[in-house]
């Protein structure tokens, strides 16, 4: 792996990918109907790219087991077979498939990482409009506690959290999405701000609307647009994050796949010009480009831009 | 590229497949360190498929390394902490095992390469009174760092530091048998024993037993970091780097500590290690990944040194907890682990395997294979057993972290895959890194373990395995054990101290809470630029951690 | 101006409020940690007899709130305390290492900040276009990548080629140059991470304020778009934009320790990760107050230069 022969496949696999984009995007165009298509038809390559990426990890996580050759955590064969059938991309160190350790990862990695970001996005969302709304005292204690959490380095709270509380699928997740909510907060309630000091709310407040009805009818759908930008950026740190995590010797109980720790697991191997790390680091780095653009492509129609 | 200098040659790189390069790899070693003779390492080099020349340049260039004095060693090495001090009775890990035992200070007896113990900064010692009064007289003309000619009390001293009720020292376990430790005059240190033991020498050449000087009043002064060493500390940033020079008055120049300078780095990082040594940034590093060594061996003028001693992989269960209290449950979990498999694919044949029995490879009195045959998989077997347990089926779990022993989630992950055939459910539980050793290991019922080992029989069974042992991490008691280690102990008919000890292994390896699925070696990358002995410890990594007085620049 | 002081004034003290109910929740949550002191750094080797005396020494067998009430006691003094691990003064550990941090900091936002603005203009400006695609789609794979793997890459690409060094270990006494030089690998990594975060943050803020009606405005008036987005755009996106800066170098400042292990640089996020490991209450609180204060004092920056350069809010009220 020299950089002249990364330089001279970069651009081979970006043309086979668009293509791929446009090939997706035409037959979706004739699958459904006639305003799905005119909507459709507005996407650009790069967005029917990320969109048919987004399908297939979605196929995958959902059919995981019918897609895998093997089982999960089943043991085949001596540590590092190479690429040759019946294991397509080789085994890992403890001899399973890396493939079937792929496709479970998608299933077990974007489960948790939208489970972890939806959280965030529901609590931070949720508490940084009300602390806009109703400002004063709630504005200043949530405010302020959410700035103590902010101010801890996220990786050194996460690692005092989960030891105190263990490693458990559950408080990894817990532990995760309170860390991200506090980041959905700070955005939440900035936009917010702006949102509520706009004559029409206070026109909802004279009105004598419920708090809640403020929150989710009038506040909430004049925000999406920068809180979904957030959204593609978040859902893929949370990989990271646990990539992180068990580079210090957390992250999911084993043997359960995640592309975290496969990248973990085998990262020294990089150094020595073996590729093997790229596979699930390569998964992760498409998700999160394939994410952002459609994102980008969702944006970019919201703002209203004709150009 | 071939180094002028003429690197030592490798016989491992005239064979072709991965097993044959391992046991290449195995004979040099052994060889180069004395355990294999030179008509042994020719007859089995030659079987091996190695060429004439090949192995007869090996034994030419063993022949021929003469050490240098002069150049600076740069060492990159694990076990380093910010909150490491130079408290002798807090070394915890590899870094300050270097830099104080190794270079600074020395201690009142070590252990020779080839494994024999001698005097250090005591130059003899001798028994009397059934092996309970010990004489051990202090090497004359010694003087510390700082121009204080050494005496008894700073000996008596730097022991007593470890002992007594405020005593804050981790080797308190270690000083536990003497009774008494005092000076006759200034020359000579006697040391009372609570009970006969023949191998205190041993004991005392523990990391922790450093010889500082004494403040006079009972104290010693290891704050300054003064020792007696064939080095002297000049910079100490914790777990971050350390920096020493010769030692111009040390006692044994000439014949050790052949460098002028030696910088100590704390590198945690596997791959940050060994970027750094094949850049030619450090010279020597500890604790190569197995994963890695092959490629390791590929890299131009950097060379692997195995070790093999008797650092230990074990998986202690709790025989006072369920299901553990039945032996026969013990010993179908014993049975369960696919070892050959984990030699495999968690050390990458850089090991042996283990018999679950904590005596090894550098232990005089090992039980051969005919005493004590070797436990294989069997995971029919270990149904049965189960069944005479009134089990069917089992489920379990296994507490597991990489501080435990490297690679010890993995090997979790291949024993729940291997233990399925015999019915049973082992459930991998991973732990975090940090405080393990207080929160999962002795407290737990099912967790990963390691030792390095220790070099007697005795030491070891007294340290983890009677029954009223401080680290008898699988709460294991057998009566006739305890009764066999005292008469061990005090022993000194060899044959009978032998067949007794061999008798104390069975019953470990057939009764005890232990699993002991390997032994693991340590790997060890150095520059060919360094030259390393013939001979090289393997009591601990980087030759005994003594590498800054054995090695040399060539 | 007087508002600008007033919010101030108003906002130091909510900062310190801020670092002390952090000290608290830090102190309380080290205290959870099972284990204490004694038990860690004796290791496996731990008896029951050396890890009690260590507590008596050290006053670990006092109840937690009157430590806690004697750190506060020393600290209002400015008296960091000594860590109970190293006996030595925390400010001696602490000052040399953080300058480290700074240093790497400092150098890496040199890179990334100029690099990122730069970046994401050109991107609204080239809006869509392939420029705009590939640029993006750089930064986002950058970013998707564990910092520990970014940094095998270029220790494999550019260390083990011997272009540079792969460990960065500088002392307080190294030649600045020398300092640049080794220190040249880890500050790319984190250039590559924090890069992309600010670039998309730049791009979309300017986007934002060319759906603008005055924005259309100047179109109709025939100004060039390049004038458009300097003159008239970016002034008016700097709020967002030095938010997201000041986000990412707090995240410079406090986020860094996995970059320290693989370069095995003296920072002091590896001072707090050990801290923790050893139960080191003193220094575990010393450096989040560190950290915590470099979060507090960039968000105020970021919050000034914001306010100063709106006149909108300048004047408000």
């Amino acid at each position: 792996m020299s950089l002249i022969s990364v330089l001279i496949w970069l651009p081979i696999v970006v043309a086979v990918s668009l293509g791929a984009g446009w090939l997706f995007r035409q037959t979706l165009i004739r699958l459904v109907n006639a305003p799905t298509a005119k909507f459709l038809r507005t996407a650009p390559l790069t967005a029917s790219f990320g969109m048919l990426t987004i399908t297939i990890y979605v196929t995958c996580a959902v059919f995981a087991p019918l897609i895998a050759p093997f089982g999960e955590s089943e043991i085949l064969s001596a540590s590092f077979e190479p690429w040759a059938a019946p294991y397509i991309l080789g085994t890992d160190n403890l001899g399973r498939d890396v493939f079937t350790r792929l496709v479970y990862g998608a299933r077990n990695t974007v489960g948790i990482a939208f489970l972890i970001t939806a959280l965030a996005f529901v609590a931070g969302t949720l508490l940084g409009i009300y602390s806009a709304l109703k400002g004063g005292i709630i504005d200043q204690v949530v405010g302020r506690l959410i700035d103590v959490l902010m101010a801890i380095p996220s990786l050194i709270f996460s690692l005092l959290m989960l030891t105190i509380f263990g490693t458990s699928v559950i408080s990894l997740v817990l532990v995760i999405a309170t860390i991200d909510s506090t980041r959905v907060f700070r955005l939440a309630r900035s936009v917010a701000l702006n949102i509520v000091q706009l004559d029409y709310i206070e026109a909802a407040k004279l009105r004598g609307e419920s708090t809640v009805y403020l929150i989710t009818r009038e506040i909430l759908p004049n925000a999406t647009a920068p809180l979904a930008a957030e959204f593609g950026l978040r859902f893929c740190f949370v990989f990271l994050m646990i990539s992180s995590l068990s580079f210090l010797g957390l992250g999911l109980q084993p043997p359960t796949a995640d592309w975290g720790s496969m990248v973990r697991d085998n990262a020294e191997l990089i150094s020595f010009g073996d590729i093997t790390p790229l596979i699930p680091a390569g998964a992760i780095a498409i998700l999160t480009i394939a994410v952002n653009f459609v994102v980008d492509w969702l944006l970019h129609r919201a703002s209203g831009l004709k150009d | 590229m071939e180094d002028p200098r003429n690197p030592m040659y490798d016989i491992a790189s005239e064979v072709a497949d991965k097993e044959t390069q391992i046991k290449a790899d195995k004979l040099q070693t052994g060889f180069l360190s004395g355990n294999i003779s030179r008509r042994g390492f020719m007859t089995g080099a030659l079987a091996l498929g190695v060429s004439m020349t090949g192995a007869s340049t090996v034994v030419e260039q063993a022949l021929a390394a003469t050490p240098k004095a002069g150049g600076r060693l740069k060492i990159g090495i694990t076990g380093g902490s910010t909150s490491d001090v130079l408290d002798p009775g807090q070394i915890l890990d590899a870094f300050n095992i270097n830099v104080l035992m190794g270079q600074t200070r020395g201690n009142m007896t070590r252990i020779r390469p080839d494994g024999q113990i001698e005097g250090d900064l005591c130059e003899s010692f001798e028994p009397s009174n059934g092996g309970k009064t010990w004489k051990f007289n202090v090497r004359q003309g010694v003087e510390f760092h700082n121009g204080k000619s050494m005496t008894s009390e700073d000996i008596v001293d730097s022991i007593r530091h470890h002992m007594g009720e405020e005593s804050t020292s981790a080797a308190k376990g270690i000083v536990s048998g003497i009774k008494s430790i005092t000076a006759d005059g200034k020359n000579t240190v006697i040391v009372e024993l609570n009970e006969g033991n023949a191998d205190i020498p041993v004991a005392l050449s523990d990391y922790h037993l450093n010889i500082c000087p004494s403040n006079g009043d009972g104290t010693i002064d290891w704050q300054s970091g003064v020792g007696a060493g064939g080095y002297v500390l000049e910079e100490y940033d914790p777990g971050v780097r350390a920096f020493t020079t010769k030692n111009p008055n040390y006692w044994n120049t000439g014949n050790e500590a052949y460098f002028d300078e030696v910088e100590t780095l704390g590198i945690i990082d596997p791959t940050a290690r060994m970027s750094a040594l094949s850049t030619g940034a450090i010279d020597c590093i500890n604790n190569v990944p197995p994963k890695t060594a092959s490629r390791l061996k590929q890299m131009p003028n950097v060379k692997t040194l195995i070790s093999t001693g008797n650092k230990q992989v074990t998986l202690p269960m709790h025989c006072d907890k369920e299901p553990f209290t039945d032996p026969n449950v013990r010993n179908a979990i014993k049975h369960i682990v696919n070892r050959q498999e984990w030699l495999d694919k968690v050390l990458f044949g850089y090991g042996e395997l283990g018999n679950d029995n904590p005596i090894g490879p550098a232990n005089i009195y090992r039980a051969t294979t005919d005493e004590l045959p070797q436990r294989e998989y069997d995971p029919e077997l270990a149904k049965s057993l189960l069944k005479k347990a009134g089990h069917d089926g089992l489920s379990i779990k296994f507490h597991a972290a990489d501080t435990g022993f490297a690679g010890a989630v993995d090997a979790g992950s291949l024993m729940a895959e291997s233990a399925k055939a015999a019915g049973i459910n082992i459930e991998v539980v991973r732990e975090p890194n940090d405080g393990y050793w207080s929160n999962v290991w002795m407290q737990k019922a099912f967790s990963a373990c390691y030792w390095s080992g220790r070099p007697t029989e005795d030491w070891i069974f007294s340290l983890i395995y009677a029954s009223d042992a401080g680290w008898n991490d699988t709460n294991w008691k057998n009566a006739g054990f305890d009764k066999l280690l005292l008469e061990a102990r005090a022993e000194t008919d060899t044959s009978k101290r032998r067949s007794m000890y061999v008798e104390m292994q069975q019953i470990v390896h057939n009764d005890g809470g232990l699993c002991l699925p390997l032994f693991q070696s340590e790997l060890m990358g150095y520059r060919t630029s360094v030259g390393v002995p013939d001979v090289v410890g393997n009591d601990w990594e980087l030759d005994g951690h003594r590498c800054s007085l054995r090695w040399w620049k060539t | 101006m007087k508002n600008l002081i007033i919010m101030i004034i108003k906002r130091l003290a909510l900062g310190v409020l801020t670092l002390f109910l952090l000290s608290l929740l830090i102190f309380l949550s080290v205290e959870a940690l099972p284990g204490d002191l004694a038990q860690e750094i004796l290791g496996q080797q731990a008896t029951p007899e050396a890890v009690a005396a260590i507590r008596r020494q050290l006053g670990l067998d006092l109840p937690p709130h009157i430590r806690y009430i004697e750190w506060l006691g020393g600290m209002v003094q400015g008296d960091f305390g000594t860590s109970l691990a190293l006996k030595r003064p925390i400010i001696d550990l602490i000052a040399p290492r953080l300058q480290n941090t700074l240093f790497l900091t400092l150098y890496t936002a040199c890179i990334a900040v100029p690099l990122a603005i730069i970046l994401g203009m050109m991107a609204s400006l080239f809006r869509n276009s392939y420029f705009d695609r590939i640029s993006n789609a750089t930064a986002l794979s950058a970013i998707s990548m564990p910092e520990f793997f970014v940094g095998y890459i270029l220790i494999y690409f550019l260390a083990l080629s011997g272009y540079f060094p792969s460990m960065a270990n500088i002392t307080p006494s190294t030649p600045l140059l020398e300092k640049l030089y080794a220190c040249f690998l880890p500050a790319l990594t984190l250039t590559l991470v924090v890069t992309a975060h600010m670039m998309r943050m730049t791009r979309a803020a300017i986007i934002n304020i060319l759906a603008l009606p005055y924005i259309e405005m100047a179109h109709l008036k025939g100004i060039k778009p390049s004038r458009i987005i300097f003159r008239h755009a970016l002034p008016n996106a700097l709020a967002p934009i030095v938010n997201v800066v000041a986000l990412n170098l707090a995240y410079l400042i406090t986020g860094v320790v996995i970059v320290e292990i693989v370069f095995v640089f003296p920072g002091l996020g590896q001072l707090m990760v050990d801290g923790v490991r050893f139960r080191d209450v003193p220094v575990v609180q010393a450096s989040s107050l560190v950290f915590a204060s470099a979060y507090v004092g960039l968000n105020l920056l970021a919050d000034i230069i914001s306010t100063a350069t709106n006149p909108r809010l300048m004047r408000q009220k």
